[in-house]
């Protein structure tokens, strides 16, 4: 018994959202770098997220929230990003304000639950986010974590994100600038000349270990990781680095950038995604210390192997998932460009494109980038989404939490390239993982119940 | 991860580790979720309903729809009056929904946004289409937690849409607690075996445990229509299940159109089914048929097979108030010795009835509401258990602690599925409760116990 297909209720676009949608080969630009309109189903969060992610994986600091439960409780344990030791990161802590505190200020709170803390758990740092509340009860977090620093001995750094100032990118601004506290606070000394620091990884499901380990095999020494399995120690010392190589440059440019400013340390933005993004990488690096050129051959040598490793299976994905079809929706755009470029690979179209934060210079590319037709968008919302992937018949949708059960609702594969994913991505085995990731969902047998796509392969058939 | 809980415990002033609950926002739109056609709105920074609606999608895995106020600085400074304002156009608009629930969040409750002034507003400057309709519920993340939400939102479902008309409907209301679509859809099934007619709301199921049609719905079939909430002012009566969820609603009910209530516990459980089941028999003067009473049988004989698994066995649980009440009188009625027993949320009601209901056969149990799953570990640590019930978070405390046999129970529950396709209330729930506390334990022995003492006949 085949039922028949329900058939999707028309869909239409907010007026206000209409210059944010283009199309590749197209003249116009997109209106982006906006706050969302209000009354939007926006997939997007606040500036208190964009800093919680960014600083989670510092595994051995404490990351205090300051504020009502909630902020606290929503971003507990819920990233993937893996430490090799200490776990602290991953509990919840929380001053969980009530009415009182709200009317009599929080300060006297968060100086006993931050000595309370660090008594117990003895971090290396700790991190005190505040919350929407309290840039508006007015508490003097910076003063309180002065005071706990002269008193405890550790850094103790305030991170200025509430809520409301702004967008997620801007949390990930105040992330780095408190991040930036801890840098060039300890000395350089022993650090090998060909030195750099991985920015914008981090380490989802082990990603920052497999690139970790690639620079090491060409003869590039790893100072610090920022943030993926972060050491406080390693930040402190990441002033002595040659080279800043930047992922999702969203969240970490601003760091590169202070970074060059004041210890002239040069940056170079990356992307560890596919395998061209991935060879580049180790190229530009490789160039960069042309000063010593057997990292220039091991660089070599090393693409040469690994893609010899994953090459014969990522053939026989692609010979499958030829033609098919992708819509694409994450936070950064550079993500996007690797997403869109990994997918070439493997023969598939990119059909819909977004992201929640990209800016006017990296729309610009992506128009360049995609086939004429594709539809670019930033800032989008369920229904637009799902107007978008019906539209263009869509077999694959990369997102991430929020997106997936709607994929699936309408019969579509997916694949989490956010917090979720479950196997590394990033490096040459990351690109069979995703491959393999890709095929199983577009090629999965449940698909041929789905309504909708029962009824196209039927009229399909002669 | 929890390496650093120590069994020595030290008082804490000021400080929240691991929480045991969440605020109460996430609980407003949930219960919004379960009225038909309806969109709710969070009234503050975009980062809250991004929060709420991802922690709900991990929980039911279905998409979530909830739309936001996007507070700015400016808002912050001037109040966010006209971001409702252009919010509540936009939504009509473009999502068309029937009703548009409003709940606040700290920022906009410390900003002292007045929200029905400001709807009001809107309304007369045309932006509420005729026919449709806007409630609110103001819920500061800052008083209470996520139960305290979703009744807020519950009991502004009656204050603003419950009429009486005088003319009394045969029906009666159920008001069902934060509990799984699941356990909805199980609540409507054993009235439909009685053959009652209910008004159950709100009402999650076939809204956030949707079928899969190809297409994408921002509406689903369920939820509870704006029509029904408002015929609930006529019915014979109300069943509220569970104090700290359901009885404010109710009790706003009664007030405002005199429909009598019965304030249950959540049917979890022999006797709160039992109660459950009675209520609807009394207030509908019907019979309950032998499909119910088979049902209840075959629960009880479960029990009994398994009784000697179950006795004495100490047991931790941690959760939702409603729930962890509801639990531990299930699980004294398997005999089961529930030694530590904690909300996250406060009231001390919680603590009332379970000392009563742990009176006789746990007299000395750890009872404490507004707690926290960091000193449920140090308890743990100083005198182990047997079992641990409660949402997912204390699969950590399971593992740190020689792999406690643990069920999963309440919200959230992110890394199963069952619970968004099994109940855990009526008879039928109770039976899955002790198949999984069952299996909990067989399979810890079956994988942990030495060669000569692994038994094929349990």
């Amino acid at each position: 018994m085949q039922p028949m297909p329900p058939s999707q209720p028309e869909i239409g676009i907010l007026p206000v959202r209409e210059a944010s949608i283009v199309e590749a080969g197209k003249g116009a630009g997109i209106a982006c770098d906006k706050h969302s309109a209000a009354g939007s189903v926006s997939q997007r969060a606040c500036v208190f997220c964009g800093s919680r992610v960014v600083l989670y994986p510092i595994a051995d600091a404490l990351h205090l929230v300051h504020g009502p439960i909630g902020c606290a409780a929503y971003t507990w344990d819920i990233r993937g990003a893996l430490s090799s030791g200490p776990q602290i990161h991953r509990n919840s802590f929380s001053t969980d304000l009530q009415e009182m505190d709200v009317i009599y200020g929080g300060e006297k709170k968060l100086y006993h639950a931050l000595t309370e803390l660090i008594d117990l758990y003895k971090p290396n740092a700790a991190f005190v986010y505040s919350t929407c509340i309290v840039g508006i009860i007015g508490d003097d977090v910076a003063a309180i974590c002065k005071r706990v620093a002269a008193e405890k001995g550790i850094p103790v750094l305030p991170v200025n994100s509430e809520g409301f100032r702004g967008t997620k990118k801007d949390g990930y601004r105040a992330a780095c600038e408190a991040v930036y506290k801890l840098v060039g606070t300890a000395p350089t000394e022993g650090i090998p000349p060909h030195s750099i620091n991985i920015l914008g990884d981090f380490n989802l499901a082990g990603e920052t270990w497999i690139i970790r380990d690639y620079y090491q095999r060409i003869g590039v020494n790893v100072v610090s990781c920022i943030t993926g399995d972060a050491r406080v120690e390693d930040i402190r010392r990441a002033h002595g680095a040659k080279l800043n190589l930047v992922q999702c440059s969203g969240s970490m440019m601003h760091l590169a950038k202070v970074m060059e400013r004041d210890y002239g340390i040069p940056v170079k933005r990356v992307s560890y995604f596919g395998i061209e993004d991935m060879s580049a990488a180790l190229y530009e690096t490789a160039k960069f210390f042309a000063d010593d050129p057997t990292i220039m051959e091991r660089a070599q040598a090393l693409v040469r192997d690994e893609v010899a490793l994953i090459w014969p299976q990522l053939r026989a994905y692609r010979a499958k998932l030829q033609g098919k079809k992708a819509a694409i929706y994450v936070g950064g755009a550079f993500k996007a460009f690797s997403l869109v470029r990994a997918l070439k690979m493997l023969g598939m179209e990119t059909a819909v494109v977004g992201s929640q934060t990209g800016g006017a210079e990296d729309y610009k590319q992506l128009q360049e980038m995609c086939d004429p037709g594709t539809i670019i968008v930033d800032d989008s919302n369920p229904l637009e989404l799902a107007k978008f992937c019906l539209q263009k018949d869509v077999d694959l949708f990369i997102g991430g939490v929020k997106e997936r059960p709607i994929a699936y609702k309408m019969g579509i594969g997916f694949c989490d390239h956010n917090h979720e994913r479950k196997e590394p991505l990033a490096g040459f085995i990351g690109m069979l993982h995703f491959a393999r990731e890709v095929y199983s969902s577009v090629m999965s047998p449940v698909w041929q119940f789905a309504p909708r796509r029962a009824a196209k392969l039927k009229g399909a058939q002669p | 991860m929890l390496n650093g809980t120590t069994a020595e415990i030290k008082e804490r002033s000021a400080l929240r580790i691991n929480p045991a609950k969440t605020c109460q926002p996430i609980g407003a739109m949930y219960a919004s979720l379960g009225i038909h056609g309806c969109m709710p709105h969070s009234h503050g920074s975009q980062g809250c309903c991004a929060y709420h609606r991802s922690t709900l999608t991990r929980h039911f895995k279905d998409p979530v729809i909830a739309t936001t106020s996007s507070f700015t600085e400016g808002s912050s400074v001037f109040g966010g009056s006209a971001n409702l304002n252009q919010a509540l156009e936009n939504i009509f608009t473009i999502y068309k929904p029937e009703i548009v629930a409003v709940h606040t969040t700290c920022l906009s409750e410390v900003i002292g946004d007045d929200i029905p002034t400001i709807v009001k507003k809107a309304a007369e400057e045309g932006k509420v289409p005729a026919g449709c309709r806007v409630i609110h519920a103001n819920t500061p993340s800052f008083v209470g937690s996520h139960i305290t939400g979703f009744a807020n939102m519950t009991k502004a479902m009656v204050n603003y849409l419950s009429e009486k008309t005088g003319e009394t409907k045969d029906q009666i209301n159920v008001i069902p607690g934060f509990v799984d679509p699941s356990d909805m859809r199980e609540m409507k099934r054993l009235a439909g075996e009685l053959n009652v007619n209910i008004v159950l709301f709100p009402d999650t199921s076939d809204v956030l445990d949707t079928p899969q049609t190809g297409i994408y719905e921002m509406y689903p079939k369920g939820g509870a229509t704006v029509e029904q909430i408002a015929s609930a002012g006529d019915s014979i009566a109300t069943l509220a299940l569970g104090t700290f969820a359901s009885h404010p609603a109710a009790i706003a009910l009664e007030d405002k159109c005199s429909v009598p209530t019965a304030l249950l516990e959540l049917p979890i459980g022999v006797t709160a089914t039992d109660e459950y089941i009675d209520a609807l028999r009394n207030y509908a003067a019907v019979e309950v048929p032998a499909s119910i009473v088979q049902e209840r049988g075959r629960l009880l004989d479960v029990i009994s097979d398994m009784g000697q698994y179950l006795f004495g066995k100490r047991v931790a649980v941690f959760g939702d108030p409603d729930h962890v009440i509801a639990l531990t009188r299930f699980l004294v009625e398997l005999d089961m010795k529930p030694v530590y027993v904690i909300t996250g949320s406060s009231g001390n009601h919680f603590e009332t009835r379970v000392g009563e209901i742990l009176k006789e056969q746990v007299p000395d149990a750890k009872i404490k509401q507004n707690a926290d799953l960091f000193e449920l570990h140090q308890w743990i640590k100083q005198q182990g258990v047997d079992l641990l019930i409660g949402n997912t978070h204390g699969k950590y405390i399971a593992r740190a602690e020689g792999n406690i046999p643990f069920v999963r129970f309440g919200f959230p529950i992110l890394d199963r599925m069952s619970h968004r396709v099994f109940p855990t209330v009526g008879y039928q729930g109770a039976l899955r409760l002790v198949d999984k506390i069952i299996d909990a334990f067989f399979d810890k022995k079956d994988r942990e116990a030495p060669e000569e003492q692994v038994e094929l006949i349990q």
